[in-house]
């Protein structure tokens, strides 16, 4: 008995310290560049890399004296959260109607709506480009709305159809017996039901479109420039610039970083794909 | 009923409006994140002040990222940049096009004859100019005169690239983090090839023949590139095929190579306090000849243009003379010292005592900006313009590709015969398929 | 009969507008991207235009780099998935049982899934990988060795293993979500059984575990296929056509010199490839990806 106990003790030390130390290691790039922004360029660029340096904040006052933070976060703010707004009104409806009014085509639609994300931007990027200059949308934040939306729009609507797959027919069709309309069902049932797995899918665009680099490089020049074009500006310019970098990534996905550290729970919880049941 | 109604509002909301739109024309600049430009990005405040109905909105960008990024919003007429900054690349392809505004009419204060022929001649199509030069640049030699003094070796005033090899290999001591030479290596057509077009120049090389034929696999090809990879291969830092300018230059600021072969712009870098560990000891020369000394250094230069979409010429006009003119160079003198106003374009800089006594770089730059040029840099004759390119759309694509084969052999990937056959069948197809020939 | 028919109209009357828009994304990007392939299109030589059948795809198949550039794509996402997968898996069954910080590691563990993909590449190529002032670098020298020049020496293993970095997180949420719906007392019973862990884990957590991994494969498959930030940021496709895959095949043929038609036909390819490999990918890793 005594033995069990010291072994299993035993066990959960072992297996934390090496999660410890996996988790270290993983994420000791983070960690590193977070340093390196405290440096002066010297100490960044010196070998062997120093782990003991006088801090500095030079680098932040210099990026904030060139370029207005403020103004590159909060057109990522307003793009990401405004994609992810209409992609789930249009998500939900199209996952909806796929999940409870299934047709044979409906699985090969769905794959074939995945498959098409895998064309690459580089190659349609003139013919959007010209659409976009078309209708006005360059450097406007409806414009990087748009495209944003279009581009999570197929793992969203797949997102979602997993977990309505997960709620049982008759429950709907109760609701229907009852009086109720499509809209209440979407509101009153479907979403309360699967509220877990739709924020998991929130989080999930949100991350996709500040993260998003290739689009909001090409289609915007300053308006609706996000920070993923801000960070553009600073990498490899003349001279020693590892500690303005590292500075300038810091900003860049600290807010991200940490919007994912609070929601981590929400996260972990709802990527499930309607695997519980 | 309405529209009467209406009117009188309309009326006025136009009156009101129209001062406000006078009073803020916005003109987006689309630059490259190099020192000067940054630079110009800070004391472009004295402009806004003196301008107060403009406003500047800056766009910075990597030289590869903003060159796509311009090239991309021209050629659609996208219309989102009001002035860009563009190289002698772009600046007679785009005039050609009818994509530029034209730089005529220039005020006479403006001093437009002040600038270097060759590089008037290098943004120009036809005799029309259409971008004015913010910097100029070639290439030339920099070396370490304290590791010379040490080894005992003296440097002629242009080396043959036989005796560059020859010092790298004493210098060279990788254990004490000393490497003989530092190249750029990082495969890119601004990057590796503009270094090693110059050299396949003095080895003989050209582009194309006059039937716009590859001749890569040629003896002159050959010898260049064997002699490259050779010499960087075992004298150059580790990753030398991945270090462009901005790389070698924190490397020769450090103190790591024992020569650098570059822009002239960096002349102001490697000898300031502030960034450079060697500051006092460079010494600069000629970029190396071999059997010929045409086309040993590049041309270059970056000016500003306006597209022909702006909505904002005129504010736009205003600007790009204010950023190229001569009070320009002096505002920068006065708050960053005459060693860093914009070089290599006006003949009035190097004309002037206080700078050439400041910037001990001053007359070798000079120098080599008045032996590069564009129309006559190969020892036979070639049908295109430029001397670390050739002014031509295909140009871009065809040597991208040809700088990841020379990229591939440095670090190698492949063989010096794999690469040039690649490059020869790459810049053929390419050439074809644009129907320089059948 | 009428009664059936207005209550399945009204549902569909209601999401008509998002199945029409998802079509319109779906079809008019296609179907625009179809016809460039097939004309002359230049942005440099507006003029010259013209219907010239498959002579885009021939040209495209036929660049040097085009072999290369698949075996790339192919090596790059199916390595980056073994190694997610795995590494997920393993990492996340370590994770399940509770110790001290639990709380702290998970979130160090999932933090890199939310870091820029260019910012990703910058930073390995520049403090950790870089041949001269790198962490890797100063751990090679540490222990005597000679540092090696990651981006030079092994492109494609540095590009995998950044990339690997970046979605590691994402297989480990996953995988993670998946264990807390493991069935304890099984397991429980399971042990007193005297089943050996790796019988355990062998029996009852892999199986467990396969549409999560289903998951996680597919949803990486399709951001693996078109990778370029990484590629562009790092090695620039080089050295050679080492870590060129189709995506950036078709940044150098065809964007770097505006050629609609070419990069239109590229796409194509990719795209067709890709289906390619997702209607294999459905084989081999199950139906349970849509099946719920």
């Amino acid at each position: 008995m005594f033995s069990i106990k010291n072994k299993e003790f035993l066990i959960t030390v072992v297996i934390g310290a090496l999660s410890w130390l996996v988790a270290l290691l993983i994420f000791f790039p983070i960690f590193w560049m977070f340093l390196t922004s405290f440096k002066t360029e010297i100490d960044a660029f010196a070998t062997p890399p120093t782990l003991f340096f006088t801090p500095t904040l030079e680098n932040y006052t210099l990026i904030n004296e060139r370029s207005d933070y403020w103004h590159f976060a909060w057109n990522s703010v307003v793009t990401s959260l405004g994609s992810t707004f209409i992609g789930m009104v249009i998500a939900i409806p199209a996952a909806y109607s796929m999940a409870f009014f299934e047709t044979k085509r409906t699985k090969t639609t769905l794959l074939w709506m995945l498959s098409t994300k895998m064309l690459p931007a580089v190659g349609v990027l003139v013919p959007i480009y010209l659409l976009f200059k078309d209708f006005g949308l360059l450097d406007t934040k409806t414009g990087l709305i748009i495209i944003f939306t279009l581009v999570n729009l197929p793992i969203m609507v797949w997102m979602s159809y997993t977990y309505f797959k997960e709620i049982p027919k008759e429950i709907l069709e109760a609701g229907r017996m009852d009086g109720a309309n499509v809209l209440q069902e979407i509101f009153k049932i479907l979403l309360p039901m699967s509220k877990g797995g739709l924020a998991a899918t929130v989080l999930l665009s949100l991350i996709f479109s500040w993260n998003e680099a290739f689009w909001s490089l090409n289609l915007t020049a300053f308006e609706a420039a996000p920070l993923s074009a801000l960070v553009a500006s600073y990498s490899s310019p003349e001279g020693l610039f590892w500690a303005k970098l590292s500075a300038v990534s810091t900003l860049a996905c600290a807010p991200i970083l940490i919007f994912g550290w609070l929601c981590q729970k929400q996260l972990v919880r709802g990527l499930s794909f309607g695997a519980v049941k | 009923m309405s529209i009467k109604r209406f009117a009188p509002a309309l009326l006025v909301a136009a009156i009101a409006a129209a001062p406000l739109a006078q009073a803020e024309t916005t003109v987006t600049i689309g630059t490259v994140n190099n020192g000067d430009m940054v630079r110009m990005q800070g004391l472009s405040k004295a402009f806004e002040e003196s301008n107060p109905d403009i406003k500047l909105k800056w766009v910075v960008l990597e030289e590869n990222v903003l060159r796509q990024r311009l090239t991309t919003d021209i050629a659609t007429q996208g219309g989102q940049f009001d002035v860009m900054t563009i190289g002698m690349y772009e600046a007679p392809i785009w005039g050609e096009k009818g994509w530029l505004v034209p730089m005529d009419n220039l005020p006479a204060d403006y001093n437009v004859d002040d600038i270097f022929p060759a590089i008037r001649d290098g943004l120009s199509h036809d005799n029309t100019l259409y971008a004015l030069p913010f910097y100029g640049e070639s290439s030339m030699t920099y070396y370490r005169k304290d590791l010379f003094e040490a080894k005992g070796l003296t440097m002629p005033a242009q080396p043959t690239w036989d005796e560059v090899k020859t010092f790298a290999k004493a210098i060279h001591d990788p254990k004490a983090g000393q490497y003989g030479i530092c190249l750029r290596g990082k495969a890119g057509w601004g990057e590796n090839m503009a270094l090693f077009t110059t050299m396949g120049n003095t080895f003989g090389a050209r582009w194309f023949d006059e039937q716009w034929k590859s001749e890569f696999t040629g003896e002159a090809w050959t010898n260049a590139l064997t002699f490259y990879v050779d010499l960087l291969g075992n004298y150059g830092p580790p990753g030398a095929s991945s270090n462009g300018f901005n790389e070698n230059l924190a490397l020769f600021n450090s103190g790591k190579c024992g020569m650098w072969i570059d822009a002239t712009v960096a002349g102001a870098f490697v000898t300031d306090k502030s960034q450079s560990k060697v500051a006092d000891n460079v010494g600069f020369t000629l970029a190396p000849q071999q059997v010929t000394t045409k086309g040993a250094g590049w041309l270059w230069s970056w000016g500003l243009a306006i597209p022909k979409s702006t909505d904002a010429a005129e504010a736009a006009k205003k600007f790009v003379l204010w950023a190229t003119s001569t009070d320009y160079s002096d505002l920068v003198a006065k708050t960053s010292g005459i060693a860093s106003i914009p070089p290599g374009t006006r003949k009035s800089t190097y004309e002037n005592a206080e700078y050439i006594a400041a910037a001990p770089f001053a007359t070798k730059t000079l120098e080599s900006m008045k032996a590069a040029d564009a129309k006559d840099s190969t020892l036979k004759p070639k049908p295109y313009i430029g001397v670390q390119f050739a002014a031509i759309p295909e140009f871009q694509s065809i040597a991208s590709q040809v700088g990841k084969f020379v990229s591939g052999a440095l670090a190698g990937s492949m063989t010096v015969e794999e690469a040039l056959k690649n490059a020869e069948k790459v810049s053929n197809r390419e050439m074809k398929r644009a129907r320089y020939f059948k | 009969m009428t009664s059936t028919k207005t209550k399945l109209g009204m549902p569909f009357f209601l999401v008509s507008p998002s199945v029409l828009l998802l079509l319109m994304w779906m079809i008019v990007p296609l179907s625009m991207t179809i016809y460039f392939s097939t004309i002359r299109y230049n942005l440099l030589y507006p003029d010259d235009n013209g219907f010239i059948g498959l002579e885009n795809f021939e040209f495209f198949i036929d660049d040097p780099g085009f072999l290369p550039g698949m075996l790339n794509t192919g090596l790059l996402v199916g390595f980056t998935l073994l190694i997610t997968t795995v590494l997920g898996v393993l990492i996340s069954v370590l994770v399940n049982r509770p110790f001290w910080g639990r709380g702290i590691v998970r979130i160090m563990l999932i933090s890199p899934f939310f870091i820029m993909p260019t910012v990703n590449a910058l930073v390995w190529k520049n403090l950790l990988l870089h041949p001269v002032s790198g962490v890797f670098a100063a751990v090679w020298n540490f222990f005597g060795a000679q540092p090696i020049d990651w981006l030079t020496e092994y492109p494609l293993t540095s590009i995998i293993m950044i990339v690997s970095w970046q979605w590691l997180p994402f297989a480990i949420l996953i995988l993670m979500t998946a264990m807390q719906s493991l069935d304890q007392e099984q397991q429980e019973a399971a042990r007193l059984d005297g089943a050996s862990p790796f019988a355990i884990f062998r029996y009852l957590t892999l199986p467990h575990l396969s549409r999560p991994i289903a998951v996680v494969v597919m949803i990486e498959t399709i951001f693996l296929l078109s990778i370029f930030a990484e590629i562009f940021t790092t090695t620039g496709g080089g050295p050679g056509y080492d870590t060129t895959n189709l995506a950036y095949l078709i940044y150098t043929q065809a964007l770097l010199q505006f050629d609609v038609g070419l990069a239109s036909a590229g796409g194509l390819i990719a795209v067709l490839l890709a289906n390619v490999a997702a209607f294999f990918l459905v084989r081999m890793v199950g139906k349970n990806m849509t099946d719920a």
